[in-house]
Parts: C-alpha cells; sequence; structure tokens
C-alpha cells in the first residue's frame, strides 16, 4: 500500500513538474514566435528584445538561443551571436540546423578577419 | 501482504494512466518548425580611418608573370573601389613604380653602408627581376622606410596611403579530378555519376599583401596578405587579366572591410 502510495505520489510529483514545465516552455514559445513575426517584418530589434525574453523564461530553450543568436549577427554584435549559438549547440547537440546556421556565422566571421600577418 | 490481483492492475492502469499524461504533456511542448530568414550581417571596418580624409593608393611592387602589370591594374581596380565604398577622398595619381624607387633607394643605402663602413647592416641587392616570394621580401625594407612615406604623405595632404605586393604567377597543376557526368541507361533516363580523370589544369596564384601607412607618420598601421588561386582545364584559354580579376574579386570584400564596414547578405533558419 505505502509503495503504491510513493508511486501516485511520485507520478503526481512528475505530472506537476511537466505542467509547470510546458506552461513555461509555452510562454517561452509564445516570445519567440511574436519574435519569428517581427524579424520577418524586419523589426530586428523587437525581435531580439523577444528572444532575449524567450530565453530568460526558458533558459535551457536551444531554438531561442539559435533564433536570439541570429537576431544579433543581423545587428552586427557577432561577439553575443557566438556565444548565443554555442549555448544553443550546448543545449541541443544534435541539432544540424543550429549547427549548420552556427557554421555561416564563423565563415563569415573568419572570412573577414581572416588576414596572414 | 499481498495485495488483491484486481486491485493490482487498478493500480497499474492507474500509473500508466499518469505516465501517458506526462508523455503527452512534454512532446506538445517542443514541436519543430523552421523559418529561413535572410540577414545582412554588417561588418566593422578593420581599421579606424575618422583621422584621414584622403587615400593615396600608391603603388605596388609587383611580380610573378609578365602577362599583367599587377602594380597598375591593382592600383586601379582599388581606386574604382575605394571610390563607390569608401567614404575617404581618392587621390588621382599615377601608380608609382615603386619596385625601382626600392632598387634606388637601395643603392643609395649601399653606398651610405660602404660610408660608415657598416659591413653587417649591407643591403643585399635587390633582384630586378621578381619571381617568387623570396624575391618580393627583399623589398619588404621599402614599407619600413618612414621618412619616404611621411615625405610622400606630405605631397599629398597627409593621407591614408594604401601600398604593398603583388604577386602573380602562372601555375599549373596535374592529377586526378573527380567531375561529374550525365549517362544515359538503356531506358534513357538521366543520371549524373561522378568519375576520376587525370586532368592537366593551368592557372594563377594571386598572392596579395596590402599595407596601410599613415601618411602623416609614415607609419604602417596594418598589413594583410591573402593567397588565391584558380585552376582551368589545360586546352579552356582564360586570359590573364579575367583570371587576375577573378582573383582580385575573391579578396576584395576583404580589403574593403579595412577601411569601411561592409554588409553581408545570407540565410539563416530561425527555429520554434
Amino acid at each position: 500500500m505505502t509503495s503504491f502510495r510513493a508511486t501516485v505520489v511520485a507520478v503526481l510529483v512528475v505530472l506537476s513538474a511537466s505542467l509547470a514545465y510546458a506552461s513555461t516552455r509555452g510562454d517561452a514559445r509564445a516570445q519567440v514566435e511574436f519574435g519569428i513575426k517581427a524579424a520577418q517584418d524586419g523589426l530586428w530589434r523587437e525581435a531580439i528584445f523577444r528572444w532575449q525574453k524567450a530565453v530568460a523564461l526558458d533558459p535551457t530553450y536551444a531554438a531561442a538561443f539559435n533564433d536570439l543568436a541570429i537576431g544579433y549577427e543581423h545587428e552586427g554584435q557577432p561577439d553575443k551571436a557566438r556565444q548565443a549559438y554555442e549555448k544553443a549547440i550546448s543545449l541541443d547537440s544534435t541539432n544540424d540546423v543550429i549547427r549548420q546556421n552556427y557554421e555561416m556565422f564563423k565563415e563569415i566571421n573568419d572570412r573577414t578577419s581572416r588576414h596572414q600577418p | 501482504m499481498i495485495g488483491h490481483p484486481g486491485t493490482n492492475r487498478s493500480r497499474s492502469r492507474l500509473a500508466l494512466a499518469a505516465l501517458l499524461a506526462v508523455s503527452v504533456v512534454v512532446p506538445g511542448a517542443c514541436g519543430g518548425g523552421t523559418y529561413e530568414i535572410p540577414i545582412q550581417t554588417p561588418i566593422k571596418p578593420k581599421l579606424d580611418i575618422s583621422g584621414f580624409q584622403r587615400v593615396l593608393v600608391a603603388g605596388f611592387v609587383a611580380g610573378g608573370g609578365s602577362d599583367v602589370d599587377a602594380n597598375i591594374e591593382t592600383a586601379r581596380l582599388l581606386r574604382s573601389q575605394l571610390r563607390l565604398k569608401a567614404r575617404l577622398k581618392i587621390i588621382d595619381a599615377d601608380a608609382l613604380p615603386l619596385a625601382a624607387v626600392a632598387r634606388e633607394q637601395n643603392k643609395t643605402d649601399e653606398t651610405g653602408v660602404q660610408k660608415t663602413a657598416a659591413a653587417a647592416d649591407a643591403p643585399t641587392a635587390l633582384p630586378a627581376q621578381i619571381k617568387d616570394e623570396k624575391d618580393l621580401a627583399a623589398y619588404d625594407r621599402l614599407f619600413a622606410n618612414t621618412a619616404y612615406w611621411k615625405q610622400l604623405g606630405e605631397e599629398y595632404q597627409d593621407p591614408l596611403i594604401v601600398t604593398g605586393t603583388i604577386l602573380f604567377t602562372p601555375h599549373s597543376q596535374a592529377g586526378f579530378v573527380q567531375r561529374e557526368q550525365e549517362v544515359y541507361d538503356s531506358f534513357g533516363r538521366r543520371q549524373v555519376v561522378p568519375i576520376r580523370t587525370y586532368m592537366e589544369r593551368k592557372g594563377y596564384i594571386l598572392r596579395p599583401k596590402f599595407i596601410f601607412i599613415d601618411g602623416r607618420t609614415g607609419a604602417t598601421l596594418y598589413s594583410e596578405t591573402f593567397r588565391e588561386e584558380v585552376l582551368y582545364d589545360a586546352g579552356q584559354n582564360t586570359p590573364a587579366l579575367s583570371s587576375y580579376f577573378e582573383l582580385m574579386d575573391r579578396v576584395m570584400p576583404s580589403f574593403l572591410n579595412t577601411l569601411s564596414s561592409q554588409k553581408i547578405r545570407g540565410t539563416r533558419v530561425l527555429l520554434k
């Protein structure tokens, strides 16, 4: 009987944690979507603001860090872009889209800073 | 204590239902969605040129093949590109024959050295024909001659001076190359298959070194070296000047980025 109760309690804890996580992720996702719309309309500062809010709400949201990195790249802030890309990759190392974005970012940065003294 | 089998089954169902609920909620929060978006990445200039109002493309010590006058062509090309992209006023002046200037300076140095008998510092004779990087390296002294560049700067009202070296050499290479070939099977279906063929290819190597000198002091502010090469099929008759422009096109964005900010267009993928 005790073990049954313990199982039910454990399941409820997991369930409530999952719901809380889903709610946080849902809020962050709403910010990300808003940011994407803003970026598509050319409002990159608004987009960056939204993606910053998304990563603050959910610091494990790799896609939000990816989008934020792109925003920083567009605004000419390569250091912040690199940090955000690296964070996105550390959160989701198997995501090919993030890796591809990061490779293209590095290619441009390396090409423009490439010189042999 | 052993529970009733029916009770155990209902408990198991309850636990299973709860796990199912969890498994439905969590993936629902991490769905996919990609959006390709064009971006323009602004790149800041490498050099602070706020102290200059003019730029003088002085000329280049050029070497390699004799098909292209790399000194004149480079000076002309850089001037036209800077006119389009840089905010500085471009000084219209003929490209200086810097190789001859360097040889002249070297002669003077040699005379000076003989007078002071400082044999250890005696400058080595500069090769009249510049064929490779080793020959070109002997001319580096010219760019360290601050007095010369300062004097030139005074002549043109203290501009930023762009100079350097250009090596444009013919190059050939033979070996196996992977190419794609169209083939049609017996049903007439088109296929592209990779094939390895032995080929002799000819082309050019361009190795420019751009040096930016402060016309007020004669000191070198910044320099950068590039290396680009292009190879064509041996049968293809590409004029040397076309190859030269093709290779210069590759290094031009980086050259211009030294003096002015650039915007590089690209696409990225946003994720939801």
